[in-house]
């Protein structure tokens, strides 16, 4: 199948009569969430539907040394008061750890603690009830008595000789540890010029979906199956670990997930409180509904990227980068998330610092350790925040050192564009990236000559203005060699099924799910231009492991490039097989033939011979008019996963205009640019949007969000006031623009876009903050959430 | 917990119903009403997934009681779209794919009616300024300004 440019942008279009590839279809499920005909976990109710609430731990790490439940059971509308080792009866533990992640080890965890709470928020019991303010009632009523033991949370002195080892039987507190080294380190550091070292702190932060986690889990005794409704990001993932850890077959277990009020990674891991609804399911025999509530968010959704990355670059005075060198150390809290582990973010770090670039001499070592503060584990752009942010911010230390413009550092070092395939200094491999051609379309984009002469004018008025730039790449389309290889039961591969339907509609099934970003739009775009029929005829089902092929769900940006591919092939599949019933009909041959738009015509000609709804009638109900012998198949499954190459790595560039008051510390973002290259662009605006939206994210990180912990393991600010998110009033508006690399691993060629935003945004804006500040000679800023407190500490005013 | 008794029209329906006083409105319409289009993102006033209006103000649902909204008109956002009146915004919302998980849409759509009704044209950053207590985490907002100021554009300043 040949690419083909289908718009004056050059976005690419499969080259199918009507195809909707590379347009920017509207998405089929908007008006039923504009009207507030969403169907969210949170709105659902079941008859005999009881709440569930949880005691949590007030401690980071105590004994729980008894649990008297008895006014507690007395409350009105209460059900059930169930303890660890009472539900523990129903389900097992699990420990977040995979084998290919050598060495990586952590302590089994409970649905509900066991003797020990290991951080502030763990659940301790819970209380089943009819409503959940009754539960929480009943809570209130709990006689918890802790023991407060000693708690380890400061990473730096997590790994000392005297620090509490927080589970004795893995003998320290080291969760995993990665070295890497590639070419001759030493000998390039002595052969630079200049040799650039900085510390980047990272602030813990998490991601406030809307939609607070969300759970309804029913074990229907009759049936023996339960039901769990659940807003998740991968489906059948979470069928094979609620059977798993219930004892049951996965054939007893469905996974249901209509919508989700947000995921970014949040809504893809194992929760004690959800295991823990659903084992009371099981043991009640009812249905039982679990919603974290904010407070309960912010101290059980997972944390990400409270990292400490101590870095250097060395640089010829010609502005060619000689070697990167990383040590990174990053608190995880007390257990290992399962089943996808909480090593994969440092071992990202390790992989895609140094990413962009041609520099072949790398060193790099990565620590993460157990602390008594909440789980940390991915979220959206796992790792690659960090790893952009550590590059580029190096990047435009050593540009500056040696007095070199950051983009002509950057056209100096990038891997040329004709250099692939290739493999990077940490190992890992690209097949086609776009570098230069996306920085120069940037330049071109913002007027980069125009800005800093604006910059170097304002400057003179004391008005600081900073550029900052940032080059990176993106890990999408895993292939199994992401969890697959470590034993962990997510599938890389992912089906679509196609039926024609008996009026000649297209109904899609597909095992990647849809969380807001538009999966069902781009399913449907793919289907229909592969099978020929207008979109307003098909219809998508996801989110439904008893009705979708079993699938990986939406992850590490795979759903338009995986499911997309899936669809695609499937959509062929189907074509065939209806063409060889209207050739059957038409007495002719099916190559003869063709599906556009919604019609079977002649190939050569396009002359209408057939509708879909004739075919499909013949076939439902009159199959005893085709010839003897001739079965009508309006079904086609297929399946798709990346073969070729571990990873699609895609890239590209961001820029962040900003100006500091110098007086307050406060930074007012003006402008955003990104190019991004993501293949073949199925939805342009699904595409600008889901990076603009991970822009913002990953502004949050830079200027606001932080998970702010006290020595004694206290969450200080775990609620939205106290908390900051980006809102409206402080974002700024944001040009997207693209290069095109379509993946030669699939035919559609499609690779993810959903993490490039927030991969890139933090070093922008750090970079662009001290470009701004540079001619003051205040102190680099590496410290993240860049606070005005940060800001008027980097110039000396506070 | 005693119930109270209280009497309100919702979506231009008579409604009687008995509540604990300590019910907040948005609870009382999505559990008691079964009206779940006004969402819960935070209870504590900040998130603004809860918009609704009362007597034609917009409220946070979280931070009023359904006992305080006897003999009060609510509105939703389920009533709002089937009475047509902001099919305009709507429209422009799907038009700019101002929306991506759709869980703060109904609050965001109310807050961007209120300004709309006010008249005149306000523009980006009026705009921005206005919805700047809903939070949205997958847009990055963009979109939602520019449907709004298309909205804005088309009704020409008419309240």
């Amino acid at each position: 199948m040949k690419i083909a440019d289908d718009l004056p942008s050059a976005l690419t279009a499969l080259d199918r009569p009507n195809s909707y590839i590379g347009r920017s279809v509207p998405r089929p499920n908007l008006a039923r969430l504009m009207q507030g005909r969403g169907q969210y976990v949170s709105d659902l109710a079941l008859a005999r539907m009881a709440h569930v609430a949880f005691a949590r731990s007030p401690h980071a790490h105590a004994r729980i040394k008894k649990i008297d439940a008895a006014a507690a059971k007395k409350t009105p509308g209460v059900i059930a008061v169930v303890t660890g080792p009472e539900l523990a009866k129903v389900i097992t533990p699990w420990v977040g750890v995979l084998s290919h992640l050598k060495g990586i080890k952590s302590a089994p965890q409970h649905a509900i603690a066991i003797d020990r709470a290991c951080w502030q928020g763990e659940a301790v019991c819970a209380v089943v009830a009819k409503s959940r303010a009754e539960a929480e009632d009943a809570i209130d009523l709990l006689d918890i008595d802790y023991e407060e033991l000693p708690v380890v949370t400061d990473a730096e002195t997590a790994l000392d000789a005297k620090t509490l080892v927080i589970h004795p039987e893995l003998g320290d507190n080291l969760t995993f540890e990665r070295k890497h080294e590639a070419g001759e380190v030493d000998k390039a550091f002595k052969e630079a010029d200049a040799v650039v070292e900085a510390t980047f702190v990272f602030g813990r932060h998490t991601g406030v979906t809307n939609e607070p986690r969300a759970i309804v889990a029913y074990w229907n005794e009759g049936e023996q199956r339960l039901t769990v409704y659940q807003g998740t990001q991968a489906p059948h993932m979470m069928q094979n670990l609620f059977a798993k850890h219930l004892s049951l077959a996965e054939h007893q277990v469905r996974v249901v997930t209509k919508d989700v009020g947000g995921s970014f990674g949040i809504k893809v891991h194992t929760y004690a409180d959800e295991m823990a609804t659903v084992a009371l399911s099981k043991l009640l025999k009812r249905p039982v509904k679990f919603v974290a509530d904010r407070l309960e968010s912010f101290i059980t959704d997972i944390h990400a990227r409270d990292h400490r990355v101590k870095a250097k670059i060395g640089v010829k005075k010609d502005g060619t980068i000689t070697a990167f060198e990383i040590d990174d150390l990053t608190g995880i809290g007390p257990y290992s998330v399962y089943p996808r582990t909480s090593g994969i973010e440092a071992n990202q770090v390790v992989n895609l610092v140094g990413g962009p670039y041609k520099c072949p001499n790398y060193r790099a070592l990565a620590r993460v350790v157990f602390q008594n503060k909440n789980v940390m584990c991915q979220y959206r752009a796992v790792g690659h925040p960090i790893a952009t942010a550590v590059t580029e911010g190096l990047v435009e230390l050593a540009a500056a050192k040696i007095g070199i413009d950051p983009l002509e550092m950057r056209r100096k070092n990038l891997i040329p564009d004709d250099g692939y395939p290739c493999a990077g200094a940490s190992g890992i491999k690209f097949e086609k990236l776009s570098h230069h051609a996306a920085l120069e379309k940037l330049v071109k984009m913002m007027g980069y000559e125009k800005l800093r002469a604006e910059q170097a004018e304002l400057r003179k008025k004391k008005i600081y203005r900073g550029l900052g730039f940032a080059s990176f790449i993106e890990v999408t389309n895993p292939s199994a060699a992401f969890y697959g290889v470590g034993g962990a039961k997510i599938s890389a591969q992912d089906g679509a099924t196609l039926r024609l339907d008996a009026q000649g509609a297209l109904i899609v099934h597909s095992g990647v799910t849809e969380q807001g970003q538009g999966t069902e739009a781009v399913l449907a775009q793919v289907a229909a231009s592969a099978f020929g029929i207008a979109i307003e005829r098909v219809r998508v089902v996801t989110g439904d492991t008893d009705n979708t092929p079993y699938g990986g769900g939406t992850w590490a940006s795979r759903a338009a490039g995986i499911g997309g591919e899936a669809a695609w092939q499937a959509g062929k599949a189907l074509r065939q097989n209806v063409l060889a019933v209207a050739a059957s009909i038409l007495q002719s041959e099916p190559k003869a033939l063709d599906i556009r738009n919604g019609l079977v015509v002649d190939a050569d000609t396009g002359r209408e011979r057939i509708t879909l709804d004739e075919v499909a009638r013949v076939a439902y109900f009159r199959p005893d008019t085709l010839p003897p012998g001739f079965q009508a198949e309006l079904v086609a499954t297929r399946h798709y996963v990346p073969r070729a190459w571990p990873f699609a790595f895609t890239n590209g560039i961001q820029a962040s205009y900003l100006e500091v008051d110098i007086d307050t510390g406060f930074v007012k973002l003006l402008r955003h640019w990104c190019v991004e290259d993501c293949g073949t662009v199925i939805n342009p605006q699904l595409v600008d949007e889901q990076i603009r939206g991970g822009i913002v994210q990953g502004i949050g990180a830079a200027l606001y969000e932080h998970c702010i912990y006290d020595e004694r393991g206290q969450l200080l600010n775990g609620n939205m006031a106290d908390y900051l998110v980006p809102m409206a009033g402080e974002m700024p508006d944001m040009e997207i623009g693209h290069v095109v690399s379509p993946t030669a691993d699939s035919e559609l060629g499609a690779k993810g876009a959903g993490e490039a935003g927030t991969a890139g945004a933090p070093a922008v804006v750090m970079n662009a903050i001290n470009d701004a500040l540079r001619p003051l000679g205040a102190k680099i800023i590496t410290e993240m959430p860049a606070t005005p407190g940060v800001v008027l500490k980097a110039l000396g005013r506070v | 917990m005693s119930a109270h008794d209280i009497s309100l029209t919702v979506n231009g329906e008579a409604v009687r119903e008995a509540v604990e006083p300590r019910r907040t409105l948005v609870d009382f319409l999505r559990e008691d009403l079964g009206l779940t289009g006004s969402h819960v993102g935070c209870e504590h006033g900040v998130c603004g997934a809860c918009t609704v209006r009362v007597d034609g103000a917009v409220v946070r649902g979280c931070l009023v009681l359904a006992v305080q909204c006897d003999g009060a008109r609510v509105e939703t956002i389920e009533g709002v779209s089937d009475s047509g009146a902001i099919a305009d915004l709507q429209n422009a919302f799907e038009k700019r794919n101002a929306l991506q998980c759709g869980y703060c849409t109904p609050g965001m759509l109310l807050a961007a009616e209120e300004l709309l009704a006010a008249g005149g044209t306000p523009g980006r950053e009026k705009i921005r300024e206005h919805i700047s207590g809903n939070y949205c985490r997958c847009t990055g907002y963009e979109a939602i300004v520019d449907a709004i100021e298309a909205v804005v554009q088309a009704r020409g300043g008419r309240k």
